[in-house]
């Protein structure tokens, strides 16, 4: 008997509870790090009218672009668009409500939400359409704007590695904003490549403790790249 | 003759210092890596959360769990350290970076950059480039001087909305390298056979241009 078990044995399990209207905090950088079959649970799901917060929306057709298909998203707070062209689509046509952020802030936002702290100042975006609304307040002679902290009803994360009690580990560059999505939601799924048995991974080298985790989930991956550059 | 996008980042490159911490931006800034002066060692930041980008990997070398900020796939050279986007924000905004290289489509003689969004025809957000702008004192925009259609990108006053505000100083474009200082733009390299007045046709904002404008060296 293990309390801190957080495995469970299904993807639906993984998702139970998730409903209409909530907000959904999701890992990952453009595809790199995204928890890909989390995503298509939501999809099958059918969970519509999301907010959701994630620094890109997948590309057409993968990641989170495949909820943009479903009109499952109703507010997308995000950094970037680029080359998703539903993305820009939905948000010209004002069909999807769309939060930009910039991408330090809204990394902010998260590890604030996650901290307990329920704003902070930055200077970035002073002066910009970002600081619209928002108190501005100066310290020592120069400007700065305050961000408010963003929590979610479901955190989904994509680790690599982790122990049964939730200790994660992620692996290079699919780290980005996987632990900070973790420590803001209020359930907090991960889905991992391996899972081990505690005390195989070496306590100082967890990115995530398990305090942050509650169902853990082990899948396969089809980590598609986005943008496939060799040496010349 | 404009400079060519490969002449742009050897001149950019010219700004490198040995033991620089560098963020280099999508596009022409990506191409100043390549230029990195023999025998002088940079550090290159990538904010999805990569200090020490290598090259781009080999067929063997190739990895999906290793991308830059542009989302290509990239190696880690030796030294390099890999970290959560709060942290890697945390050194833009703390002002740790020593130098940094991104494009635009507008700037003005306040120093005011835009580059982030056309109203109702193009959004591609502002990605890190609004905390890279306002954490960085050290910044060089890249960009041609004047769009396809021969408008002036160096302005009085930007007309998209702002990226950062007051945070620019110096621009280097196809025609000239230039400083903002006083609400204007001084004019301080031409590009190779470019005149002066060239330069002056195809600037808007305010410009300053001194006696000598030397001709840069690429």
């Amino acid at each position: 008997m293990s309390g801190f078990d957080k495995c469970v044995s299904s993807y639906a399990e993984a998702l139970e509870g998730l409903e209409d209207g909530m907000t959904v905090l999701s890992g990952g950088f453009g595809l790199c790090g995204i928890p890909e079959n989390l995503i298509a649970e939501i999809k099958r799901r059918q969970t519509t009218d999301l907010t959701v917060v994630s620094n890109n929306c997948g590309v057409d057709g993968f990641g989170l672009g495949v909820l943009l298909e479903q009109r499952q998203i109703r507010k997308m707070i995000a950094s970037y668009v680029g080359e998703n062209a539903l993305f820009e689509r939905q948000l010209l046509d004002g069909e999807l409500e769309v939060e930009l952020t910039p991408q330090g802030t809204l990394a902010e936002k998260l590890r604030a939400g996650g901290a307990g702290i329920p704003a902070f100042y930055t200077a970035t975006g002073y002066g910009t359409p970002v600081a619209d609304g928002k108190e501005a307040r100066e310290f020592a002679g120069r400007h700065y704007v305050l961000e408010q902290a963003i929590v979610g009803d479901f955190a989904i994360v994509k680790g690599w590695k982790a122990d049964r009690f939730g200790n994660v580990i992620y692996r290079h560059t699919a780290q980005n904003f996987n632990p900070l999505v973790a420590a803001a939601g209020k359930v907090t799924v991960v889905e991992v490549e391996e899972i081990v048995e505690p005390g195989e991974i070496e306590p100082g080298q967890i990115h995530t403790p398990g305090i942050y985790v509650d169902r853990l989930i082990c899948g396969s991956f089809e980590k598609r790249i986005e943008k496939r550059t060799l040496r010349g | 003759m404009a400079l060519t996008r490969e002449q742009m980042a050897q001149r950019v490159a010219r700004e490198l210092q040995d033991g620089f911490y560098v963020n280099l931006g999508i596009g022409i800034p990506t191409l100043v890596a390549n230029y990195v002066p023999e025998g002088m060692e940079v550090m290159l930041q990538s904010e999805n959360g990569l200090l020490g980008m290598g090259p781009y990997p080999t067929e063997d070398e190739l990895d999906a769990d290793m991308i830059n900020a542009g989302k290509q796939t990239v190696t880690a050279r030796i030294g390099a350290s890999i970290f959560d986007s709060a942290e890697s924000f945390a050194m833009i905004r703390g002002g740790h970076i020593d130098l940094t290289v991104l494009g635009a489509f507008e700037v003005d003689v306040q120093g005011n950059i835009a580059s982030w969004m056309v109203p109702g025809k193009l959004v591609k957000g502002m990605g890190g480039a609004m905390d890279l702008v306002a954490g960085a004192e050290n910044i060089i925009v890249t960009m041609t001087h004047a769009s396809k259609d021969g408008e002036s990108k160096l302005l009085e006053r930007c007309s998209l909305p702002l990226t950062g505000a007051g945070c620019i100083r110096r621009v280097l474009t196809d025609l000239a390298y230039l400083e903002i200082k006083d609400g204007a733009f001084v004019l301080r390299e031409r590009a190779p056979g470019v005149s002066v007045e060239e330069i002056v046709a195809r600037t808007a904002g305010r410009l300053v241009v001194p006696e000598h404008v030397p001709e840069m060296q690429v």
